[in-house]
């Protein structure tokens, strides 16, 4: 399950994870991923405390906050499903996979079914070249994906 | 005596279900009251043929594979625990070919010991090389590694000691050792693996740097998109600080360096060097003009080696064994060893480290068996996205940096996919335009605004609008982007374009025109 709604003391609860980590040499990307770990997104609500705490402009801690493809400004789904899209599993058919993806889920990359259920991202490698296609559903890896796996992960997202 | 019983952790491993096979493997001893005791090691990198589980016999490492969960229980039967026959059993580990003919120096434990087990790291000659890096002047330490040949195994190929000696003779308060894990081409898991399966060989590699260059504090550099090799080198610094091999008196030399890792949040240009540093500092991963080196002024302004996982975990060996063991493997100017990683459309996957010279074809043909489709090989695209594509008719290539350059190629970071005959070369010109577009940092133009040209330039080439002059435009770009651009990002994204374009011309050719036909 990926789902982490914001409850409660958004600003309170950035300000303790600011705290933790501003020790750090270069806290900043620690403190964002802490962030998104906590919440499942960085709700912009937070950039300001970031931004008083460590002594920066806003614009500064945005301009980090939305250089990185990670971070995400909203919720993603319940599941999160990402497929690699980088030579070496296009070299096994991972481009027919990612259009078997998105004909399943009836989405594109950086959607969610209208159900909240499944967000599909793609990756840029997962390191997993050498059992190629590769995916990553709900930070658990997965390679030498065909067509029937595919149909589990959907299913199980599904459910 | 308690039998080992090897499963491993390696995250290709565990893609392909080894957590089930252990568990099944758990389930089955306790079931049995068997005397078995099971060690979650790296990978030995035969990928193709994982989950590949060992069990120790008196006679050596017997292999099995690939497993899944549902073949534990016949293996047993079959009498796994003593190295029974059985129709997944492989013989002998090390006597698989693929193995076999290796030279395993840097990865010479991976695979082989419990990844997070110190003792085992050092029954198996760890911390060797950290010991007599201790006894030695860093002036002679600098030397040691520069007389070893070793050159940066990221992709660039600059002598590692060369940068060492410049940090060494830097003035500055403070030093830093980063070691770049931000492996993000397409086609490499050499840094994963090492990580994931010998993190020890890394920490150590990393603190022989610091005692040669006066650093004190090292950081590991590395992607999101890799939790499992986050979690095991974080485990081992913790392990390795607890034991005094990092902390306040490294080894009890009253010499201190200490470290941490950082993980990035999915930007490939923050591979580049001086993105990287950037984004440590917490910055957007934006490439820095060089001058000033990073060994001049790196992180936070203070002088810093900056050095691929692969060329800091082939340090200790060095120190070990000494420079003329290292420098004695290899060819030309390329010295010692190198981890290749054979990927993509291929039979026999995985890393295979050798010594430099090995010719391409034989990488491909004879080590890789062919395509894992069984079709005819078309290309292969060697050192990642920016890598470029090489036809069969260079595969008399030798492995190494000056042979690959003079055939308007790379080794980059040693990584091998493999196409077969259904690959169309326009189209991973296109991706590499694309991937480019992505991942471009913004600070310079030819990168930012050429990457995004160049996708429409060959959409147009697909399209069959006005093909050679679109060609002849495409070839322009590129030679703007390859000069005109910051850093490597930029300026390499032409070799996989160009090398399209030159080994495959008849892909490039223009599509009907449904209007021509009219």
């Amino acid at each position: 399950m990926n789902i982490h709604q914001p409850r409660g003391d958004v600003p309170g609860r950035t300000l303790a994870i600011v705290e933790e980590l501003k020790g750090l040499e270069g806290p900043l990307l620690p403190i964002l991923h802490e962030i998104q770990h906590e919440f499942g997104y960085v709700p912009q609500d937070c950039l300001p405390v970031i931004a008083r705490e460590l002594n920066l402009s806003r614009a500064e801690v945005y301009g980090v906050f939305s250089f990185y493809h990670d971070f995400r400004e909203h919720p993603a789904g319940r599941h999160v499903l990402k497929l690699c899209r980088a030579e070496a599993c296009q070299s096994m058919g991972g481009d027919q996979l990612a259009e078997s993806a998105k004909r399943l889920l009836g989405i594109d990359f950086h959607e969610t079914t209208p159900d909240g259920a499944v967000t599909l991202e793609p990756v840029y490698c997962l390191g997993l070249c050498s059992c190629a296609p590769s995916a990553m559903f709900d930070g658990e890896v997965h390679a030498r994906v065909d067509a029937d796996d595919l149909d589990a992960l959907v299913a199980e997202a599904r459910r | 005596m308690t039998t080992k019983i090897y499963i491993p952790r390696d995250a290709a491993a565990l893609a392909l279900g080894a957590d089930k096979v252990a568990k099944a493997m758990e389930d089955a001893i306790a079931g049995r009251g068997l005397d078995v005791t099971i060690v979650r090691n790296g990978s030995r990198g035969l990928h193709w043929l994982e989950p590949l589980i060992e069990v120790e016999t008196p006679g050596g490492r017997v292999a099995y594979g690939p497993v899944k969960a549902r073949d534990v229980a016949s293996l047993i039967d079959a009498g796994l625990v003593e190295g029974g026959s059985h129709a997944l059993c492989l013989g002998k580990t090390e006597d698989i070919p693929f193995l076999k003919q290796q030279t395993r120096l840097t990865f010479a434990r991976c695979g082989v010991i419990d990844p997070v087990s110190l003792d085992d790291y050092r029954a198996h000659g760890g911390l060797r090389g950290l010991e007599n890096a201790i006894a030695m002047e860093p002036m002679a330490i600098v030397t040691q590694v520069t007389e070893s040949g070793l050159r940066g195994r990221g992709g660039a190929g600059f002598p590692t000691g060369i940068k060492w000696k410049t940090v060494l003779e830097a003035a500055g308060e403070r030093k830093y050792i980063v070691c770049n894990a931000d492996e993000g081409d397409s086609g490499t898991f050499a840094d994963r693996m090492i990580m994931e399966g010998d993190p020890f060989v890394l920490i150590e590699g990393m603190a022989i740097a610091g005692l040669a260059t006066g650093a004190t504090k090292g950081f590991i550099y590395t992607r999101s998109e890799y939790p499992h090799a986050i979690a095991t080198m974080a485990q081992a610094i913790e392990i390795a600080r607890r034991a005094g091999v990092l902390g306040p008196s490294v080894l009890g030399s009253g010499r201190a360096f200490d470290m941490e890792v950082r993980t990035g949040a999915g930007a490939y240009v923050c591979g580049e060097e001086t993105a990287l540093l950037n984004s440590l500092e917490g910055k957007r991963g934006i490439v820095r003009a060089k001058p000033p080196l990073p060994a001049h002024k790196g992180l936070f302004d203070c002088p810093t080696v900056i050095n691929n996982v692969i060329s800091l975990a082939s340090v200790p060996v060095i120190m070990d064994k000494g420079a003329a063991f290292y420098r004695d493997f290899g060819m030309g100017r390329s010295r010692g060893t190198i981890p290749i990683q054979i990927a993509g459309n291929v039979k026999h996957s995985g890393l295979f480290e050798t010594a430099f010279g090995l010719a391409l074809g034989e990488i491909i043909d004879h080590i890789g068996g062919g395509t894992a489709s069984g079709r005819p090989v078309k290309a292969v695209q060697v050192g990642g996205p920016l890598g470029a594509y090489f036809p069969r008719a260079l595969f008399d290539t030798p492995f190494d940096y000056e042979a690959f350059a003079a055939r308007d190629g790379l080794i980059g970071h040693a990584g091998i996919v493999v196409f077969d005959d259904t690959a169309d070369m326009l189209k991973q010109a296109r991706f590499a335009m694309e991937f480019c577009a992505i991942e471009s940092c913004g600070k310079c133009t030819p990168c930012r605004i050429g990457s995004t040209r160049g996708v429409e330039v060959a959409d147009k080439i697909a399209a069959g609008i006005e093909p050679e002059s679109n060609r002849e435009l495409l070839a322009d770009l590129c030679n703007t982007m390859k000069f005109g651009s910051l850093c490597a990002l930029g300026g390499f994204t032409p070799y996989p374009v160009v090398s399209a374009m030159t080994h495959f011309p008849d892909d490039f050719q223009p599509a009907p025109l449904v209007e021509a036909a009219e």
